[in-house]
């Protein structure tokens, strides 16, 4: 176990080595910077001077060697935009996307949990129907769109919630049920197919027939066994939600680490962008790393090899 | 030939029913859609559709803020989103589909490294991907072929290359080496139409979250550039409307569900024809 922990965790750090290099080699592909840092009547040795003050003018595989250096320490430079350190501009909105991933993944799961659960006990009613249906469309639907729309319909037309920037909980509402729609369109697909994989099996008939409540049979001894690839679909899902949050964060103006990446994006901003992306991508790799070694604890028979 | 007459009779109604309206917009878009998508005439601005307002047929789902018709629009913007989508699937597909096959046939160092890569692209969450990429080509319609293409052909090369792992051991293509085939045959003629059901199968079900990718990146406004339709930026120009203009939202947000709602289940229908393991991907 703890052999195939550290395994997992060597390959995590290797998959972050090779985020670093897309990071740089993409930003060294945007085009020079020294043109963005000074001014039009800039000389030519002025451009010499900063090109050399930056480590421009080494070679590209050493200044690889540098940025990850400095990457390390935790430092990618400083944001030109916001005249700060690009890691603590990225830190002090990471809150914001936690919060939001985090209500947005709960939100999810729930109710993702009860319509697929309730779809696979009504077999052949109306209400099977309606779920699939959701989840179908659900999984259809841009998430930017669900947000514009519920903006239109909640927000606008019967003034019911904020729609936009970080607040009380009224603000987080409408962000978190944008941003957790596919997910729970997906959960509710899983949780109906492996519960309905489940429901016909003895043990099932066996529970029953002892006399449990018709309650504890599915919530209970049908759950349970139905968990597996529930809860692995979850933890993939927390993930996907971190990273999903940059497009809805925007739509909504909510104050996270998704918004001022794009923001930086557009004012091309690279310190950030790549202190941001590096981030997501160091939160996403340690989830997926978790999600598996939780996968273990939940069924004995995987053997780690 | 029979297995394709078996398969067309029970072709998915719903799917088609969604998608080839689609179809037919992005192949003759320019011939039957009612206005000209990117004419700007400011005294029609921000009319409502015009069945509503029993203006007749004129404008049936109104005009955006600048006077352009929103149905001409949402018909010409299924071209740029079925070009970007189809042929980013397709690369995606031909890359993916190659490194897979050489993965799995050759082994050793070669599958090594590139299954490293696989793990590497696939521990960064695509948007933020497509967002570097795209910050470093620039916006455009090829800088959204490549995104996609990068973005999606890892998925090939893993369910291929583990495919022509199995294949490779099989009695007959032992056999055929031991007949004295050459690998390119082997590959060719042994291996290549036995996996090449479930490539068919993973780029239908891509197609759908193709077209959400470009739209996501339209949005953004990384997407195609204007003076080319695109549903994102239609929805992107939206928001400063909402207010007073519903429909501008609204109709290219149905189309882009319809149209990924037509090709989630038209992949569905063909996994479950062609390839039924695929079902945990």
């Amino acid at each position: 176990m703890l052999r195939y922990f550290l395994k997992r965790l060597l390959a995590g750090f290797i998959c972050l080595l090779g985020v670093s290099i897309i990071i740089f080699v993409a930003v060294r592909l945007s085009g020079d910077v020294t043109e963005l840092l000074l001014p039009e009547d800039a000389t030519q040795e002025d451009f010499t001077r900063l090109r050399a003050e930056l480590g421009l003018d080494k070679p590209i595989p050493v200044q690889y060697v540098i940025f990850l250096k400095n990457a390390c320490q935790g430092n990618f430079g400083r944001s030109t935009r916001w005249m700060r350190p690009a890691l603590e501009l990225v830190l002090t909105r990471l809150p914001a996307t936690f919060e939001l991933g985090i209500v947005a993944f709960l939100f999810a799961i729930s109710l993702g949990l009860l319509a697929g659960v309730t779809a696979a006990t009504h077999r052949g009613k109306w209400i099977e129907q309606v779920v699939r249906l959701g989840a179908l469309c659900g999984q259809s639907m841009p998430s930017f769109w669900i947000g514009i729309m519920l903006m239109l319909i909640v927000g606008v037309q019967l003034h019911l919630l904020p729609t936009s920037g970080r607040g009380g909980f009224s603000h987080i509402i409408l962000p978190a049920i944008t941003l957790g729609a596919f997910s729970m369109a997906s959960q509710s697909r899983l949780t109906r197919s492996s519960m309905l994989n489940v429901l016909g099996a003895d043990y099932i008939k066996m529970a029953r027939l002892k006399g449990n409540p018709e309650r504890t049979v599915i919530w209970k001894h049908a759950l349970k066994n139905a968990s597996i690839p529930i809860v692995t679909l979850a933890g993939f899902q927390l993930a996907d939600v971190i990273g999903r949050a940059v497009i809805v964060e925007t739509v909504f103006a909510w104050p996270g680490l998704g918004k001022l990446i794009i923001d930086a994006v557009y004012a091309r901003d690279y310190a950030v962008v790549q202190a941001g992306v590096g981030l997501l991508s160091t939160i996403y790799v340690f989830i997926n790393i978790g999600v598996d070694l939780l996968y273990g604890f939940l069924d004995p028979q995987i053997r780690y090899e | 030939m029979k297995r394709f007459l078996r398969i067309a009779r029970e072709l998915p109604i719903t799917a088609m029913l969604l998608l080839f309206p689609v179809l037919i917009c992005g192949l003759f878009g320019q011939c039957f859609a009612p206005h000209d998508a990117t004419l700007i005439n400011p005294s029609l601005a921000l009319r409502a559709p015009s069945w509503l307002t029993g203006q007749g047929w004129t404008y049936i789902l109104g005009t955006d803020y600048l006077g352009r018709d929103v149905l001409s629009r949402v018909i010409l913007g299924a071209r740029s989103t079925l070009i970007v989508s189809v042929i980013g699937v397709v690369c995606a597909g031909v890359i993916g589909v190659f490194i897979g096959l050489f993965s799995g046939y050759l082994g050793g160092r070669f599958d090594l490294i590139i299954m490293r890569l696989v793990d590497m692209q696939m521990s960064m969450p695509a948007i933020l991907l497509a967002l570097l990429i795209s910050a470093a080509m620039g916006a455009g319609l090829t800088a959204v072929i490549v995104v996609i293409a990068i973005v999606f052909w890892t998925q090939y090369a893993r369910v291929v290359r583990g495919e022509t792992l199995s294949v490779k051991q099989r009695d007959f293509v032992v056999m055929a080496r031991v007949e004295g085939c050459s690998s390119r045959r082997i590959l060719v003629k042994h291996i290549v139409p036995h996996v090449i059901d479930s490539a068919v199968v993973i780029a239908t079900l891509q197609l759908g979250t193709a077209v959400m990718l470009e739209a996501a990146l339209s949005f953004l406004g990384l997407g195609v550039q204007p003076p080319t339709v695109a549903w994102g930026k239609m929805i992107a120009e939206a928001r400063l409307y909402i207010a007073t203009a519903w429909w501008l939202p609204t109709f290219p947000g149905i189309t882009i569900m319809v149209t990924v709602l037509g090709a989630n289940l038209w992949g569905d229908w063909l996994r479950d024809k062609l390839d039924p393991k695929l079902r945990q991907i």
